[in-house]
């Protein structure tokens, strides 16, 4: 699957996990859960460290989360320059459940605690990714 | 406590912006000052480990060709990487291969060459010392991971940016008098002043880290010395006893790791992995050494190794207690604030401070009378945690 249209910019072509990224572009933003022990994941894994099974299906993240921490970077890595400045974070869904990505870009004065949720996200370039928005 | 493998020999090159030779070259100027001190010849060495971040330069399987030119062939030697903790992680290696009776003398030299590159493709690099896969798509670089830590315990902690200034403002105390640091200046309250155009630390770089939080890019080289206790009393007048070693790692991805509000916890596991080895606790060191690649990050370790409760780090820098004269000196070399941030070199670097400090040949930098070191180096943000505690004969 190719992995290359995730995010800005991808640095893994191919992964087991590809879906995600058709997913993505069908509007959802999903982690997986192990069939055979029930453990979730996110980002989504196509393997269960918990019970080394490899039976996995798609589940949707939950709609709403916290803000648990987040920084707005003034500078940018080779290759990402032109975004600067941007805030990444991390959510905090709850039961062992985060994720990390960038707020959305009109995403205005974040508080730690504060209600979020996430959602796709399509850069004219095409390139698929997902983005922080306040719930 | 065991004494059964010691240092006996330390060498580090200044570290710099823009060494003028390749890493060969640079390798090479921290081992003649190892070996020199230990007084070996290279018939002596059983065998060397080679440690860095790789990337930086472009030579694939530096051993080799590291190892050719230190003299060290044909004994066995092989490369070892664990980012920013690979030095460290080559001297855990060294001691067990000498521990198991394998070797009598082992060389560990860790060196980066940092300025092969630009800066914005070193911040790449070091952001892809995180997860490849589902991170760095988002930009992510070192200072905006530590941020991320950063921002959750100063909210949670009551620590103030006012308090990691005052980290910066330690180190590059000690810097000044570091002849082998990148960074030799002094470092004001005022620089930090955010209403002040001109003041040169207060500039943002990831929210809350501003660019004094930060330590330096750098060149540099560091070598340490490994024996087994019969050679290390042929080889060495004061031989620096491994106590303790610990180590631990956390899982790579933000998304997965515990309260960022705790701050970094995989020094707490080698810590007390650490102290168990050597039978000693926090309050039994008297000379530390730890990973201050962001002010947050000597915080946080302040309670990793127990000198503070969780939480309460900010009170060691407000009463001064990791200076000099302090209860426990924390970082008297400059730290990697001040004295740079070879990636590789680090660890060793680090081990050669507490090394000297124990044979109490530190200078200027000399705390009282030190029986026990201790060095915390961590190798990405928070992914590798390494603790090694030091005796003196």
């Amino acid at each position: 699957m190719g992995f290359d249209k995730f995010g800005r910019k991808s640095f893994t072509s191919f992964t087991k996990t590809g879906k995600f990224v058709d997913l993505l572009g069908e509007g959802k933003v999903e982690g997986t859960v192990c069939k055979q022990c029930g453990a979730k994941y996110f980002p989504p894994r196509a393997d269960c460290a918990a019970c080394l099974s490899k039976e996995m299906d798609w589940f949707e993240l939950p709609k709403k989360g916290t803000l648990e921490t987040f920084t707005t970077a003034m500078y940018a890595p080779f290759g990402f320059e032109a975004d600067a400045p941007y805030t990444m974070a991390v959510v905090d869904f709850g039961g062992g459940l985060k994720a990390f990505a960038r707020l959305a870009k009109d995403f205005s004065d974040p508080k730690i605690g504060m209600d979020v949720t996430v959602r796709p996200l399509k850069y004219d370039d095409g390139q698929l990714s997902f983005e922080i928005t306040k719930a | 406590m065991a004494k059964d493998v010691a240092v006996i020999g330390v060498g580090q090159t200044y570290f710099v912006r823009g060494y003028e030779g390749s890493i060969r070259e640079l390798a090479f100027e921290a081992f003649r000052e190892a070996m020199q001190d230990a007084n070996l010849t290279n018939k002596d060495v059983d065998a060397s480990i080679f440690c860095s971040a790789p990337e930086y330069d472009k030579q694939r399987s530096p051993a080799g060709v590291l190892a050719e030119y230190l003299g060290l062939v044909p004994q066995p030697t092989f490369y070892v990487e664990t980012v920013c903790s690979s030095s460290t992680v080559g001297v855990k290696i060294g001691y067990s291969m000498i521990k198991a009776g394998l070797h009598d003398i082992v060389v560990v030299l860790g060196f980066q060459k940092m300025s092969e590159i630009t800066s914005a493709e070193s911040q790449e690099r070091m952001g892809r010392g995180g997860d490849i896969q589902w991170e760095a798509p988002f930009g992510t670089m070192m200072p905006a991971y530590y941020a991320l830590y950063a921002q959750a315990y100063l909210a949670k902690n009551g620590l103030t940016l006012d308090d990691l200034r005052d980290v910066r403002v330690k180190a590059a105390t000690y810097g000044q008098i570091n002849e082998r640091a990148v960074y030799r200046k002094g470092v004001k309250p005022e620089d930090f002043d955010p209403n002040n155009p001109d003041a040169k630390m207060a500039g943002p770089v990831a929210s809350p880290l501003r660019v004094g939080d930060c330590c330096a890019n750098a060149d540099g080289a560091s070598c340490i010395i490994l024996a087994n206790a019969e050679k290390a009393k042929v080889f060495s007048k004061k031989p620096v006893w491994i106590l303790g070693i610990g180590a631990a790692s956390e899982v790579v991805n933000m998304a997965a790791r515990p309260d960022f509000s705790k701050g970094i916890q995989v020094a707490k596991a080698a810590a007390g992995q650490a102290y168990k080895m050597a039978g000693l606790g926090p309050k039994d060191i008297d000379v530390a050494e730890v990973h201050d690649c962001f002010t947050i990050a000597e915080i946080m370790a302040y309670e990793g190794l127990g000198f503070a409760p969780e939480g309460d780090g900010k009170q060691l820098i407000r009463e001064k207690a990791t200076y000099k004269e302090g209860r426990i000196p924390v970082n008297v070399d400059g730290g990697l604030l001040s004295k740079g941030h070879p990636i590789g070199a680090t660890g060793g670097s680090q081990i050669r401070t507490v090394v000297l400090q124990l044979r109490d040949e530190a200078g200027p930098m000399q705390v009282k009378d030190p029986q026990i070191g201790l060095n915390h180096n961590i190798g990405g943000v928070g992914l590798y945690g390494n603790v090694t505690i030091f005796g003196r004969d």
